[in-house]
């Protein structure tokens, strides 16, 4: 069944229109890389689908898990199972990574009728998921990004998304500012939480080097606001090889 | 016995004040005074949570000799003006430092007027100030520094941010320095601001509730003042009556 279906997005950002007719349909089990040259509208989908504000809907709809997503506050579609991993994650002083995470999921587990857990339980999760990264427990306990190198704050993304355990990772260039190392170890990272029957991902990247290790189902082109073109795992070779440009011709 | 007459805001002590609620309690009393002596240390502390509508006003001189340590943390929260002064002296390598925070929503006043003077060499003195202010509450701070003439290696530091919740509410920061020494130190820093908009959209994306995440921001950004008070269950009453307060103006709906 589709877990995300987008049809037909348009939207601004500061008045201009950015995401002109956009149609993508996600199935549980399924892993999509969107591709596509700057300024195509990638984050801008990313943010749109999460809700930032400033990132105006002006058409279109989209059915997230049964719901309608534009329905949804940021922090409900969260609770409702959609995790953004942000291009640039935000540095929060004087808020501690574990304190942080551990009020993120028991509101959300609070949204969806759980009982909270226990900062033992908590503590456990968190140190499971921080070592299927190789980020360092005392890492998580310093404030939210503040210092940590850009592979570090990549990381750590995963790590919060292992923690969340969502149905449904929107990733927006999770591979930029990281080394060859760190990249396997995010790919792998990636395949762990989410390479599930029942969950779905959508990868944002401008580089194939990622699908090396995360091997997407579907490849997409995002040009001008909207898909140009889909194919398998192929296409992304292709476009490494021989250029937006001449594939988009 | 010669009465004052009641302080206008034409007086800069009194600039953004709220005077006609101190005609109430006018004339105020003599300052409380505090006198550490050579080589000696204080720990002094006022958390000033006054009920709602009363008129709060404490002024302190205090008198710091030769090598003494004075260190004040305050809470100033209540009342419908809570107004703290400090008339500090220090003496040749003494020091002073106040360590404080204003959390208003309403119509509160809250203040903090500081006029430390470094009359001798050596002396040091840091203050640091965190304010939040929502609603139509205005919360100032009046930071004076006299260096004399001979206080040579004079350090004082002042670091003031403020935090506005609403845009009905006002800071006003005005560090103010007189240096009559010529081998000084002396900063000041002032900052007034909102809530990280990208802050809160990053916690909404993790599930936060809006209400939770700016709490959360707000605690960050109190954290730390009130960290070296010594006595563990004094700590956590300022602790708990600032978290109280900025519960209280979290769930008035301000700032998004």
């Amino acid at each position: 069944m589709s877990l995300l279906r987008i049809e037909n997005l348009t939207n601004t950002v500061a008045d201009k229109p950015i995401l002109k007719g956009l149609s993508l349909t996600l199935n549980a089990g399924e892993i999509h890389a969107i591709m596509g040259p700057n300024g195509a509208g990638k984050s801008t989908l990313a943010y749109t689908l999460g809700g930032r504000p400033g990132y105006e809907v002006t058409g279109g709809s989209v059915e997230f898990d049964g719901q309608d997503l534009f329905d949804m506050e940021p922090h409900e579609r969260a609770a409702a199972g959609l995790f953004l991993g942000f291009q640039y994650p935000v540095e929060i002083p004087g808020v501690s990574n574990l304190q942080f995470l551990r009020e993120s999921l028991n509101s959300q587990r609070k949204a969806r009728g759980l009982d909270p857990l226990s900062g033992g339980e908590f503590i456990k999760l968190a140190k499971e998921k921080a070592g299927l990264l190789g980020l360092d427990m005392e890492m998580l306990k310093r404030p939210v990004n503040v210092g940590f190198s850009g592979g570090e704050k990549k990381r750590n993304e995963m790590v919060q998304m292992g923690i969340l355990d969502p149905k449904l990772a929107i990733l927006d260039e999770t591979d930029s500012g990281l080394d060859i190392d760190a990249l396997r170890v995010v790919g792998e990272g990636i395949n762990a939480i989410m390479r599930k029957p029942d969950k779905a991902v959508l990868l944002i990247t401008h580089y194939q080097r990622l699908l090396d290790y995360v091997k997407p189902d579907f490849v997409h082109v995002l040009a001008g606001g909207r898909i140009v073109k889909s194919g398998g795992a192929d296409l992304a070779l292709e476009l490494e090889r021989e250029g937006y440009a001449e594939v988009l011709a | 016995m010669t009465v004052l007459p009641l302080p206008t805001r034409r007086q800069e002590d009194w600039r953004y004040s709220d005077v006609e609620a101190v005609a109430g309690v006018w004339p105020l009393p003599d300052p409380v005074a505090i006198h550490v002596g050579a080589g000696e240390q204080a720990a002094h502390r006022l958390l000033q949570d006054a009920a709602d509508g009363a008129v709060a006003i404490h002024d302190y001189a205090i008198h710091v000799e030769a090598g003494g340590r004075c260190t004040f943390h305050l809470l100033n929260i209540g009342g419908k003006l809570g107004r703290v002064t400090f008339r500090v002296t220090l003496g040749k390598g003494a020091h002073f430092g106040l360590y404080g925070a204003m959390i208003g929503g309403g119509e509160q006043t809250l203040e903090i007027v500081t006029s430390v003077t470094h009359a001798e060499p050596d002396g040091t003195s840091e203050q640091i100030v965190r304010s939040i202010l929502g609603q139509k509450a205005v919360g100032t701070y009046l930071g004076r520094i006299e260096v004399a003439r001979d206080a040579q290696k004079t350090d004082a530091v002042q670091s003031i941010k403020a935090m506005l919740l609403d845009r009905t509410a006002t800071a006003n920061a005005k560090p103010e320095l007189e240096i009559y020494a010529d081998d000084v130190k002396c900063a000041h820093g002032c900052a007034v601001g909102e809530l990280d908009r990208q802050a809160l959209f990053y916690m909404a994306s993790r599930g936060m509730e809006p209400q939770a995440a700016r709490s959360l921001l707000l605690q960050a950004f109190v954290a730390g003042v009130f960290d070296d008070i010594g006595d563990e269950a004094e700590r956590e009453r300022f602790d708990t009556a600032a978290l109280a307060k900025l519960e209280a103006l979290a769930g008035q709906g301000s700032g998004a």
